[in-house]
């Protein structure tokens, strides 16, 4: 058994080692070719500005263009962005970082034929900023910042900033921003786009059969000259994991762009030997355990404290990492960014991070005396999804185990689970979860704000609302950090109003013949699919029609 | 008889209201709506204005016995609304997919009927014989066996024995297009969840083939026709079998009616885009009108399938007669 984990082991470095060799090369790109992708999700609309499922980003998101993305050669950097429909590098501040002007790209023009300036970005943001009475927006809230949007001429954009703001660029690099034709919004009004599709994207729209696949086809006028590579995509939904496994095994799919548990990638890996290529990343989403602070006795920041202490995060990384989505310890803010803070502080600094885990449980075990409250006994609700909820949330339970705890789980389905965290409330402590597309490390911890809609660990703190106010208005990362600091201290130590497990870890098996394609730190990113293409030769090869 | 159709028909309508009453109240004891679902299910910041917009739109936040009466009212005008979740027409989403489904319920039942039906009458004209032994080993396994799982076997199977032989691995195709439009393609979807269907399907009906063929075989009639010196093969075909397709065909409406909406977990191994696969998502969704609309379809093709097996019981056998 051990000798196959370790030729499996090897395996799987092999592969990976052999798809960073192959990309060092960095072979010239061909042209022509289907990319069959497999979605796991349903697509609720087509209207980026009030989905959020990669459900619909995966399918959709190559028929559109942004202001400015991710670095599509270098997704892998959670800082690196560049322009899409803008020209030059993405603008600084002005103005004591209160200005953004953005030059925009001519000769841009909609799947339609409309021509694409300044106005059709302005009408897109005034949508996802100030949406009229009566029309959704579900990233509003990040752009709460923005004065004014103005267009001086056709090609030029100007942002005003009410403060400088940190998260302003990364917000505006979000993959849901699709530019919209001001024609179409004028004339169709804000909900056409729901329903109908009109991007100035690398693919133009071919069908949509409901549950079953988009296509789309190269749209020959696309700004990026010499893009895209394929000549169509067809986006297949298949909701089970084992479905879009088997699917790449068999040649029905080429890749699936959300990730696969480590053993899925070991099969693919074991059956198809170099006709596989893994691409790795730290993933932008992590599990919390929330305690519900109007629950007693978890209103007592000791026994709060207790829940956190007693989490090996150490080696849960170690051995969850082989049998689920996650692997990486860290703080608050996404471990790979900048902005967060390095191991050895959190160790130094924060409950539940320390070297020593018998002096942690044995912390806690005294905290929960002190409290009155030794062998704690609560429900941990969690929800009924396997990667990785109730594979962590197992491991919770055995984590506080340990440290006298009595705890029973409680897995709901997803729609009666988040009836209970979000509405009802009546959880003492629940699996939660934080998720986000480009990694805005500013915007990424208000989940953590008591005044935050999504927070529900139901309990108020000025301290924290002051600290998060001052930190949003800091115009450099220099002055943001400290203030970052104290936030995460106050959040994971002094309050200990939520703990942080593991940080996920995104593992895309795909065919070897589909190159071009860098993996991101979410599975929300570098999804225009206009650098991919096909190697042909690679894919006869492989027998794959 | 005539009177009997008419009757039959008329009680369609409060079957149909009774399941609509079960159904409406049973989706709404469960916690949560499609709204949350859609704007916080995958973990970001759900707007809680948002939220209230989308259940305004949807008229969740009507009174039930408003909600209940504008889904019996669209139901009436044969409206059955908008899918919660995707905004599309129910009778669109349930129209893309209804050709698929019906397509493998036939298969499954042609598979079914052609091993079924020859198993069950050899099993019972050699009864504990070997041959009997072996067929009743065949069609327990089926029972016990679920489709689905038996949907991965095949799948795991033709892929490892496909790479095996030709070296590349291939499994069936992920979506479907009509047989009218690539036959092979089609069928190479198509005929692997029908045979793991059609052999479970068929171990019920080689059961009861087999028992009720026993049963017909012990009568006096049969007794009396080997005595006059017909022929096995002769009493078997043509005295004894259409007496003992009563109950089978009872069976094989019942299984035909379940395959058209209960393939849920089958459809899913095979990424069937079918009834049963829009049946799940639409519940996991909450989304009440399209569950509601798949509940009554399913009802609806029971009670027709029904009401033609009774037809059907006439013509099997001559004594049975409807007033």
């Amino acid at each position: 058994m051990k000798g196959l984990a370790q030729k499996l082991g090897i395996a799987v470095l092999g592969a990976t080692f052999a798809y960073s060799a192959s990309t060092a090369k960095a072979a010239a790109p061909e042209y022509g070719g289907n990319l069959n992708i497999v979605v796991g999700s349903k697509i609720p609309s087509y209207d980026g500005h009030i989905e959020s499922t990669f459900g619909m980003i995966h399918p959709i998101r190559p028929f559109y263009s942004l202001l400015i993305r991710e670095n599509p050669d270098n997704p892998a950097s959670p800082t690196d962005f560049v322009c899409d429909l803008c020209v030059g590098d993405v603008p600084k501040g002005t103005e004591g970082g209160t200005k953004y002007t953005f030059k925009i790209r001519t000769g841009v023009k909609f799947h339609d034929g409309t021509p694409l300036t300044s106005a059709d970005i302005k009408a897109t943001f005034d949508k996802i900023v100030n949406p009229p009475e009566g029309v959704a927006s579900s990233r509003k809230a990040y752009f709460k910042m923005v004065e004014s949007i103005t267009t001086p001429d056709a090609e030029t954009l100007v942002f005003k900033l009410k403060h400088p703001s940190g998260t302003f660029i990364p917000s505006v690099a979000m993959p849901f921003n699709f530019v919209y034709s001001k024609k179409d919004l004028d004339t169709h009004g804000f909900k056409w786009h729901q329903k109908n599709i009109n991007g100035s994207g690398a693919f133009s729209f071919v069908e949509h059969v409901q549950g079953s696949h988009v296509k789309g086809k190269k749209y020959a006028s696309y700004h990026h000259k010499g893009r895209p590579y394929l000549d169509s995509y067809t986006a297949l939904a298949a909701p089970k994991m084992s479905v879009r496994l088997q699917a790449i095994r068999g040649g029905r799919a080429d890749i699936e762009f959300r990730g696969f548990p480590p053993k899925a990638r070991d099969d693919l890996v074991k059956a198809l030997g170099d006709k596989i290529k893994v691409q790795e990343s730290d993933w932008n989403c992590v599990l919390l355990a929330t305690p519900n602070h109007e629950v007693k006795p978890f209103d007592d920041p000791r026994v709060r404290r207790a829940l956190t202490l007693s989490i090996d995060r150490m080696s849960g990384s170690k051995y969850l990492s082989n049998i689920a989505i996650v692997k990486t310890p860290g703080g608050i803010v996404f471990p790979s960014h900048p902005m967060a803070t390095p191991m050895s502080e959190l160790q130094a600094n924060i409950a539940g991070y320390g070297k020593d885990i018998n002096a942690s449980r044995a912390e806690a075990k005294k905290l929960l005396q002190e409290a009155g409250q030794s062998g704690l006994k609560f429900t941990f609700l969690n929800r009924g999804v396997d990667q990785p909820y109730k594979i962590v949330g197992t491991w919770l339970l055995g984590q506080w185990k340990k440290a006298g705890m009595k705890v029973d789980q409680v897995v709901k389905p997803t729609t009666p689970f988040y009836a209970s965290l979000r509405k009802k409330g009546d959880f003492d402590v629940s699996v939660d979860f934080n998720c986000q597309s480009i990694v805005n490390p500013l915007a990424d911890v208000s989940k953590f704000l008591p005044s935050a809609g999504n927070n529900y660990a139901n309990f108020e703190d000025a301290e924290l609302e002051n600290i998060y106010n001052a930190m949003l208005k800091a115009e450099t990362q220099d002055e943001q950090k400290p203030l970052l600091r104290k936030y995460e201290k106050r959040v994971l130590n002094d309050l200990a109003s939520q703990a942080i497990t593991l940080w996920w870890y995104k593992i895309n098996p795909h065919r070897s013949y589909v190159k071009g394609w860098k993996i991101a730190p979410s599975h929300y990113l570098n999804q225009s699919l206009d650098n991919v293409w096909i190697d042909a030769a690679e894919k006869k090869r492989q027998g794959v029609n | 008889m005539y009177s009997y159709i008419v009757k039959r028909m008329l009680m369609v309508f409060p079957t149909l209201f009774g399941a609509a009453v079960v159904v409406f109240l049973l989706l709404r004891l469960i916690p949560g709506d499609v709204c949350m679902l859609k704007f916080g299910g995958e973990g970001g910041y759900a707007d809680p204005e948002q939220i209230k917009q989308c259940q305004d739109m949807l008229k969740l936040t009507d009174p039930k016995i408003k909600q209940f009466y504008d889904y019996m009212a669209g139901f009436v005008r044969f409206d059955l609304g908008k899918s919660m979740w995707t905004q599309q027409d129910v009778t669109h989403e349930i129209a893309i997919r209804f050709p698929m489904s019906l397509q493998i319920a036939i298969m499954a039942t042609f598979v079914s009927v052609i091993i079924a039906v020859p198993l069950g009458i050899i099993s019972a004209a050699k009864q504990n014989t070997l041959v009997d032994y072996f067929v009743r080993a065949i069609s327990i396994a089926g029972i016990a066996m679920p489709s689905f799982w038996l949907g991965i076997v095949i799948i795991l199977g033709l892929l490892i024995v496909t790479q095996a032989w030709t070296g590349v691995p291939w499994m069936p195709p992920i979506f479907y297009k009509p047989i009218w439009v690539d036959p092979m393609h089609n069928l190479s979807q198509l005929i692997w969840p029908a045979l793991a269907t059609g052999y479970r399907y068929s171990s019920v009906a080689t059961r009861m083939t087999r028992s009720a063929m026993l049963d017909v075989l012990r009568e006096d009639y049969v007794r009396t026709a080997r005595a006059k010196g017909l022929i096995e093969k002769v009493i078997v075909n043509k005295h004894a079998l259409k007496n003992a397709m009563l109950p089978v065909v009872t069976v094989i409406g019942i299984e035909f009616a379940f395959l058209m909406g209960g393939l849920v977990v089958t459809e899913q191994v095979f990424n069937l885009n079918g009834v049963g696969k829009l049946f799940v998502e639409s519940v996991t969704q909450a989304d009440y009108t399209l569950t509601q609309s798949l509940v009554m379809l399913v009802v609806f093709i029971y009670v027709v399938i029904n009401f033609l097996v009774d037809l059907m019981y006439a013509w099997l056998d001559p004594r049975i007669r409807y007033s």
